[in-house]
């Protein structure tokens, strides 16, 4: 069946697929006897001890769904979502400000559940795809290395923008701007609404301002994704206000503008949610009609894929965002979450050696990641020395530091760096 | 730029989600779904089963419990449990290592896979495969084939005037289907019919698939609903495995969305056979699903697994979800037969003996289009407009009004079923 083994012959020569470059980290690590080992590699929370976390809200809400018996069947939701979920999360994202509201109230936002942020973003490719006419998706450069895969795989050709400047640790908005005036007219555009994966590198507002006058000049078609919403600020709905409720007003005040953006929504990371696959898409237009024929495609489309998502995850955030109680205490949460990152990038910038390199950028960069500036013989230093295991980019998940092993990972970064 | 969005039509609902809608929609108190597969206890209810109850407050007792990712293949506990559910626990497949088993989002993930990986890898036709699908079938299959790019075609199942197998048709059609092509089988409690080959026309049927070089997939959905007994309803699947040529493989997608109640929860696996151990092959196919999964969803849902793995591998639950197994076929057998005896006291015109000959959630009843639909509108009585009725749906409390209904449309219309 698979001509990579010759008595078989009825496949295509099947090689082994290339491993994942970021879970294929983890099982290196895995692998390592040293104890003082450090997995600066998956991008998923850890606490203070370096374990997972489980957050007291969701903790709660899924005591109360399964042991409490809230949660009365397992059936089916339906192919996009249950009603009640994506109204909860549809006024969580949108009801905040004054035009997300009216956009609420005049059926303008397509809302579906997805499996996760992943699946958001592989069904907005596909519908794209389908349905759109320009099949090319401007990337940053650099981006989430999934992200490619996702677009390509749904027939749309990834392209990049310039982001990330290596030499000064900083947002290149020069060239970023200088490409975006020559892209494709109509083309897709993929933004990270904060938190940039990997670099934690994010525009001011001021720099969003200028890249959303591009992105309308030449009538781009944003696709907003935010994973890491509550880690920029601490706060989930003040972090909506970065990108999420310009455009929102750029929409609903010059439709002509910004006719229509989407939006791919996880709960994987600000609710520790993770492995429950839980996340939305979100496709905002100015007419109401158009929002009805989207949400059919979309039924067509996840239908063949996977019927209907999974409803364990979406009945914990339904829970959290209806309970006010709980609702404040995940906000809290949220808050913990942040200010330990925080805390770990003031301790790393502390105890690294400013003698040997500039560090500012640490300060400056947001979220789970720090995109260091280390090369990658360094980092493979850093794995072969000292058995700190991070992506060959240089990128740091700071969840895996604490205050038990940020001192040894300053000095090992002190001690590549020293050539 | 709506002019960026090519040919956008709405698109009709789809027909088993459509009539669930419908009937939640419906304010008469009486009314009774026989539409979409899923189980309900005596009092009309969905039922968690007893296992599955046990087995969540085991996990939520366990202090390592948490939401942390899988791996892109799922959760290794349940899938290697799945396996030796369909094949049995001293499978020499299992033994020699000759199975891949890849966690998927229940039934319609797993096909979805299957028709995505059939697509880039399978040449065992000359020209591009063609899956042959029972007629009648799933709605969902074909739209999950033919959204992967492959064409479907369809082998005689079905003998309306009969109302049994038409073996002789579904026999020449594997023979006269182009060498390597590939078949879809249900491996018991056919959907929608209820209708199963006989043990001795299982061995027709795949040994002339074997003979001309096709390729066997199993839709696995209902093992144990058929007859309650997990052994019995995976015999033709174990029959297939057992008489598996040298040069071919086996590709089976079970779903637990019945059989443990997880439909929303989208437990599934699928597997690939193959007839010798490969270590390369084995890598090759694996990597290569895992390749199609991390693009479009990254990796499964992780609860729905653990809760079926839970009750697979603690003895006592493995023991209570056989029981519950006979819980749910032995009710679904007693209102099959309580349905017949009823259409006969009311001398309904027509033979019904088949829906007690047929197996598993669901009857052909046979009646037409419009007698579906007159009991809908009628009598509040939703079934498909195939005339599938899902039996799940009937208990002691409304087997006697959906007989009386089915009387009225069957006279209404002076149709008459003859055997």
């Amino acid at each position: 069946m698979f001509a990579g083994v010759r008595q078989f012959n009825h496949w295509v020569d099947v090689q082994m697929a290339p491993p994942d470059k970021i879970l294929g980290l983890s099982e290196l690590y895995v692998k390592d006897p040293n104890p003082k080992k450090v997995n600066l590699g998956v991008g998923a929370y850890r606490d203070e001890e370096g374990k997972p976390w489980i957050l007291p809200s969701v903790k709660e809400a899924e005591r109360k769904l399964v042991v409490e018996g809230l949660e009365k069947d397992k059936e089916y939701v339906p192919i996009l979502g249950s009603g009640p979920y994506n109204s909860a999360v549809q006024k969580f994202i949108f009801g905040h400000d004054e035009f997300g509201k009216k956009l609420i109230a005049e059926k303008r936002i397509v809302s579906a559940q997805t499996i996760s942020g992943t699946g958001s973003l592989r069904v907005i490719a596909e519908l794209l795809n389908k349905f759109y006419s320009v099949k090319k998706c401007y990337m940053s450069a650099p981006t989430w290395p999934n992200h490619l895969n996702v677009f390509r795989d749904a027939g749309v050709e990834p392209a990049a923008y310039p982001y990330y400047d290596l030499d000064t640790n900083s947002l290149d908005i020069e060239n970023l701007l200088a490409t975006l005036n020559k892209a494709e007219k109509g083309a897709l555009i993929l933004l990270h609404s904060s938190c940039h994966n990997p670099t934690g590198l994010d525009a001011t507002s001021e720099q969003w301002d200028q890249i959303l006058e591009v992105i309308t000049k030449r009538e781009l078609f944003p696709i907003v994704d935010m994973a890491y919403q509550g880690f920029a600020t601490g706060d989930p709905i003040k972090d909506l206000g970065i990108v999420i409720h310009k455009m929102t007003k750029m929409h609903y005040e010059n439709p002509e503008k910004l006719p229509s953006f989407a939006l791919c929504q996880s709960f994987a990371k600000n609710m520790g949610l993770y492995g429950e696959r839980t996340g939305s898409v979100f496709l905002v237009h100015e007419s109401p009609e158009f929002i009805s024929k989207i949400t059919s495609q979309l039924k067509a489309l996840v239908r063949p894929m996977y019927s209907s998502p999974p409803c364990h995850g979406s009945k914990i955030v339904e829970v959290i965002l209806n309970d006010e109680k709980l609702y404040k205490s995940w906000l809290g949460d949220v808050a913990k979450i942040t200010n330990r990152l925080n805390e770990v990038r003031s301790g790393l910038y502390d105890n690294l050696d400013h003698s040997l390199r500039n560090w500012d950028h640490l300060k400056r960069q947001k979220g789970m990641f720090s995109y260091t500036g280390l090369s990658k013989d360094e980092m493979l230093k850093l794995r072969s020395d000292f058995s700190i295991y991070g992506t060959d980019d240089g990128r740091f998940s700071l969840a895996g530091i604490s205050n038990r092993n940020v001192k040894y990972v300053a000095e090992a970064v002190n001690a590549v760096v020293k050539k | 730029m709506s002019s960026a969005f090519a040919n956008l039509t709405i698109l009709p609902p789809d027909p088993l989600f459509g009539l669930s809608a419908r009937f939640k929609a419906d304010t008469r108190a009486n009314k009774v779904d026989l539409g979409i597969g899923a189980y309900r206890d005596n009092q009309g209810k969905p039922w968690i089963l007893p296992s599955v109850r046990l087995a969540e407050k085991k996990l939520h007792a366990d202090p390592t419990y948490n939401h942390e990712y899988l791996s892109i293949s799922g959760f290794e506990p349940f899938t290697s449990a799945a396996a030796r559910v369909i094949l049995g626990n001293s499978s020499p497949v299992i033994q020699d290592n000759r199975i891949v088993s890849i966690q998927s989002l229940s039934g319609t993930g797993a096909l979805h896979v299957a028709a995505s990986f059939l697509k880039q890898f399978y040449t065992g036709s000359d020209a591009a495969p063609t899956v042959y699908i029972s007629k009648p079938t799933w709605a969902n299959h074909i739209q999950i084939f033919e959204s992967a790019g492959i064409q479907t075609a369809f082998y005689p199942y079905w003998n309306d005037a009969t109302k049994s197998l038409d073996l002789e048709g579904y026999l020449a059609t594997i023979t006269a289907a182009p060498r390597g092509s590939i078949f879809l089988l249900h491996a018991c409690a056919h959907n929608p019919t209820g209708l199963d080959p006989t043990q001795a026309q299982w061995k027709q049927i795949i040994s002339s698939i074997y003979a001309k070089g096709h390729l066997p997939l199993f839709d696995s959905a209902y093992q144990g609903f058929a007859s309650g007994s997990l052994e019995a309803d995976a015999w033709a699947v174990r029959h297939a495995v057992a008489t598996q040529p040298q040069d071919s493989t086996i590709l089976i997608c079970q779903s637990f969305a019945k059989n443990v109640g997880m439909y929303g929860e989208r437990a599934g696996v699928i597997h690939a056979i193959t007839p010798k151990f490969n270590k390369d092959l084995n890598a090759a196919i694996s990597t290569n699903l895992q390749k199609i999964i991390r693009s479009e969803l990254s990796n499964p849902p992780a609860y729905g697994a653990k809760v079926v793995a839970t009750v697979l591998n603690t003895p006592e639950l493995y023991v209570q979800w056989e029981k519950d197994l006979v819980t749910m076929s032995s009710r679904i057998s007693t209102m099959r037969r309580a349905l017949k005896a009823e259409l006969e006291v009311l001398q309904t015109p027509g033979k019904w003996d088949h829906i007690v000959e047929q197996q598993g959630m669901f009857s052909f009843t046979g009646l037409s289009a419009r007698e579906v639909q007159r009991l809908e509108e009628t009598h509040g009585v939703y079934m498909v407009s195939s005339g599938r009725a899902s039996v799940a749906g009937l208990n002691e409390g409304n087997v006697k009004r959906v007989a009386q209904a089915i009387n009225e449309v069957v006279v209404h219309f002076n149709r008459q079923h003859k055997l």
